[in-house]
């Protein structure tokens, strides 16, 4: 079910930027990725770092640091009809904790939220669970709230995976 | 019944000239033979020196399935110790890594150990007094490793006495090694960027002939390369191509851009593709990099070193280096059906920032278990683990471009998508692994 989103007149309430939070996550859950892109603005980063606390995304290695052309090939590579990864289908589930809002900066149109979070990938007979805090850094565009940068860290980053196909 | 135990002519027949037997994937007995004979009598890959830059550094890790430390010495040098105290057992490092001081001390009873491994303490000694303990094997501390060698800070050991020399194991292929470290204006490599663990549910060997498997990249690797090529394609005209893009295009190369880079093989299993040109060859120059270069070695030796684009260079028996990027790639068995997939970068010491970034760029585009490359080859690599139980054909087969009068252990520039590479490295798998039977 599409959820109908307000366009926003001022700077948005606490409310507003959990419900934000909550329904990305329920994007990647129902797989609507072209949408969920949609969240992002054009300068936008994805980051899952690789250490613990890391704060460097370029000299330090990190699992994931994409841009949007990055997350573009990722969305299209899950429709190919050659991504064998892809078949079977993974599927995805996040149970997030309410969100909070670590931060409010109007006068910069920055807003920093908090989300610990527990997020399960399948594919066929493997399920694997993975337990991670989200941190948001969401600007509001012409009346929408947009990720700038979406920072996963995983509280076992610098183990060994197998493959983590879909998005936290 | 054991199968292959005791029988070294069942363990010969598994290496054919253009086939290898299934059980070299798939069969527990097998791989643990491997453990005892093949990862003994080689020389196995144990960590880079600066990871342990002063005296009392420790560094853990595993040869084959054997757990040891690489420890820093007081007097500089490098020594690598079975990681178990003599007494009970119990491994003597409590974190991965670490400075230990002046010495080990064991977490359970606390023995403690010199950093050379032998016994320095025991509390309550007196026990001890009249027992003969003098002439156990606890009285020698911790066991050494006693082959260790430190190539321009590239730690290797071999367990047992068995085997080749160092520099007659490697020979030649030493020069990949030494290009990856010339391209540092200062002729020195460090870790760095931290290392990205990837666990894979298939045989190690899989990997190691991954690396050298030219006619895989443009049909498995459609899926991300080329959706990467298609996505680029809808750019706006007049965008400066990003660095990812310059490090997914060459996956889809043609058939003919592997053919034409060549592959060449050295004895007792080492090889490298890309011996014209690789998918590395067209990288952006880095501001600064050439000139820094120049000033080191002049400029025709700075242009030799960088004109030099080896693709992956595989050391026999588990390893793989990129020397254009500052890449390695510790291919570490488990189990027959495991391996951990561990890879590491280098900084170029004294070279601009912009390599190293480039570097782990490639490696959390490719290597990261959150890479669709890596998603692309695990996938095939576990069909194969699953397919290989099929009891209708027992073979795999590695005949690409095959000449009967191929010799073994030769060292020869061919074409690039030869599977001569594979065969060398199935011949050195059959005489290392028999060697001590």
């Amino acid at each position: 079910m599409t959820v109908h989103v307000p366009v926003l007149t001022g700077a948005p309430t606490d409310q507003q930027l959990i419900d934000f939070v909550v329904r990305e996550a329920r994007m990647i859950d129902q797989q609507r990725f072209e949408e969920w892109l949609e969240l992002y603005t054009d300068d936008a980063y994805y980051w899952m770092p690789l250490e613990w606390g890391q704060t460097d995304p370029k000299l330090t290695c990190s699992l994931m640091y994409e841009d949007k052309l990055l997350l573009k090939i990722r969305v299209e590579r899950l429709k190919g009809n050659r991504t064998f990864s892809q078949k079977p289908k993974s599927r995805c589930h996040h149970v997030l904790q309410v969100p909070q809002v670590d931060r409010r900066d109007e006068a910069a149109n920055e807003y920093v939220t908090w989300t610990p979070m527990h997020y399960v990938e399948t594919r066929f007979d493997d399920q694997k669970l993975y337990a991670a805090w989200a941190t948001h850094t969401l600007t509001v565009i012409d009346g929408q709230i947009r990720i700038k940068l979406k920072r996963v860290d995983l509280v076992n980053c610098e183990a060994a995976f197998g493959n983590i196909q879909l998005f936290m | 019944m054991a199968k292959y135990r005791g029988n070294v002519e069942a363990v010969r027949g598994l290496v054919r000239e253009t086939e290898v037997h299934r059980d070299l994937y798939v069969d527990q007995e097998l791989f643990e033979l491997e453990m005892e004979h093949l990862f003994a009598n080689t020389w196995v890959y144990v960590g880079h020196d600066s990871q342990v830059p002063n005296a009392g550094d420790y560094y853990g890790t595993t040869v084959g399935t054997q757990p040891v430390l690489m420890v820093r010495n007081g007097n500089g040098d490098v020594n690598v110790l079975y990681n178990r105290c003599p007494h009970k057992g119990v491994r003597v490092t409590t974190e991965p890594c670490g400075n230990a001081g002046k010495f080990f001390r064991c977490p359970y009873h606390a023995w403690s150990f010199k950093l050379d491994g032998s016994l320095l303490a025991i509390p309550l000694k007196k026990g001890y007094e009249n027992t003969g303990f003098e002439t156990s094997h606890a009285a020698e501390g911790l066991a050494k490793v006693r082959h260790v060698k430190n190539y321009r800070g590239f730690v290797f050991a071999k367990l047992n006495d068995a085997g080749l020399g160092f520099e007659e194991f490697f020979g030649d292929s030493l020069s990949s090694f030494d290009n990856m470290i010339d391209r540092s204006p200062v002729g020195r490599l460090q870790v760095a960027g931290g290392v990205l663990r990837y666990m894979h549910n298939c045989n190690w060997k899989m990997l190691v002939e991954n690396q050298t498997d030219t006619c895989h990249p443009m049909v498995a690797h459609e899926s991300s390369a080329g959706t990467a090529s298609e996505v680029w394609k809808n750019a706006p005209p007049g965008t400066k191509k990003p660095m990812a893009v310059e490090i997914f295009l060459p996956f889809m190369s043609p058939y003919e851009f592997f053919e034409g880079m060549g592959i060449r093989v050295w004895p007792n299993g080492h090889g490298h593709t890309g011996v014209s040109h690789s998918i590395h060859s067209d990288y952006s120059a880095i501001p600064g990099y050439f000139d820094q270069m120049t000033a080191a070695y002049g400029e025709n030796r700075a242009k030799a070193i960088l004109d030099e684009n080896r693709h992956n260079t595989v050391y026999f028996p588990n390893i793989m280096i990129k020397g254009p990027i500052q890449l390695l790639r510790n291919f570490i068995p488990i189990a027959a059906d495991k391996t951990l997939v561990e890879s590491w970068t280098f900084r170029l010491v004294d070279a601009p920032d912009m390599l190293l970034e480039r570097t782990l760029m490639y490696n959390r585009l490719i290597n990261a278990p959150t890479s669709v490359v890596g998603h692309d080859d695990l996938e095939m690599y576990e069909r194969a683990q699953e397919g290989l139980r099929c009891n209708g054909n027992e073979w795999v087969n590695v005949q690409r471009l095959y000449d009967p009068a191929e010799e073994a252990d030769a060292t020869v520039v061919t074409n690039g998508t030869t599977e001569w590479q594979m065969r060398n490295q199935f011949r050195a798998w059959s005489k290392f692994m028999t060697m001590s039977m």
